[in-house]
């Protein structure tokens, strides 16, 4: 049985790339260019891929490590500002098990000899870990629930 | 108790000091928290020493650190793409009388 439980966190990766902010926008809103690097590599197989990129639009790829479940990462775009920002929410989904709905923030800035990106994720993060974290979920709870039994007592 | 662990490696009878309850009872919270993974502990002679289990503490964080290394990873073939793209532009420039 999957331990229900949200994990709130923000990450943020930063990246400078040696392109100036119209070819990294180009890289990240336009279907034929996204789909050169986006798409899972080497043996998975991407069975479904769907960008249309407007605000509002939706982009979906369903993609298939050898052997195992279907990860399906199903997003929808909030703000597009040319050459600066890009702003979209997505889910992913390893089968039927949700495990994560997040909003990310892509900001651009033309630095030196390039484009200094700004990768900016909020999430709920959702279920923890099935295999390890369940069972030590339900002991610290259990550990809880002993803790305020032996302070009231 | 957790909390204490944080701070590194503690005996049980540190671990029971903040608390009003018998050694016996913080021994028994012990081996819940060791049969949950959370912690592990080690006697030594008449001390028995308690410490996380990292591996246990960072699967709460699980999704999020899958979420970040593939990012990580689509990013860095971003940057392959964009090297690429910008040594095409520069053959043609070149190509171009």
């Amino acid at each position: 049985m999957i331990t229900r439980s949200v994990h709130h966190d923000t990450f943020a990766i930063e990246r400078t790339y040696p392109a100036p902010p119209s070819k990294v926008f180009k890289a990240l809103t336009d279907p034929a260019a996204k789909a050169q690097w986006f798409l899972a590599p080497g043996d998975w197989k991407a069975s479904d891929y769907r960008f249309d990129c407007r605000v509002g639009g939706t982009e979906r790829v369903e993609s298939c490590p050898p052997g195992g479940e279907p990860h399906i990462y199903d997003a929808v775009y909030h703000d597009l500002l040319a050459d600066r920002r890009v702003v979209f929410s997505y889910d992913m989904r390893l089968g039927t098990q949700h495990l994560s709905v997040s909003l990310t923030t892509i900001e651009l800035t033309p630095v030196d000899g390039g484009t200094l990106m700004t990768f900016t994720e909020q999430g709920a993060f959702l279920d923890g870990d099935p295999a390890s974290a369940t069972s030590r979920v339900e002991g610290t709870n259990f550990l809880l629930d002993n803790l305020g039994q032996a302070l009231a007592g | 108790m957790v909390a204490r662990l944080t701070r590194g490696p503690a005996s049980v009878s540190e671990l029971a000091r903040p608390f009003t309850m018998s050694l016996a009872a913080v021994v028994q919270h012990v081996q819940v928290l060791e049969a949950s993974g959370l912690v592990r502990s080690e006697k030594a002679g008449r001390v028995r020493t308690c410490r996380l289990e990292p591996v246990a503490l960072r699967a709460v964080e699980g999704w999020m650190v899958d979420r970040r290394t593939e990012w990580e990873e689509r990013l860095d073939r971003l940057g392959d793409f964009l090297q690429q793209d910008h040594h095409d532009d520069q053959t043609q420039e070149g190509n171009t009388p």
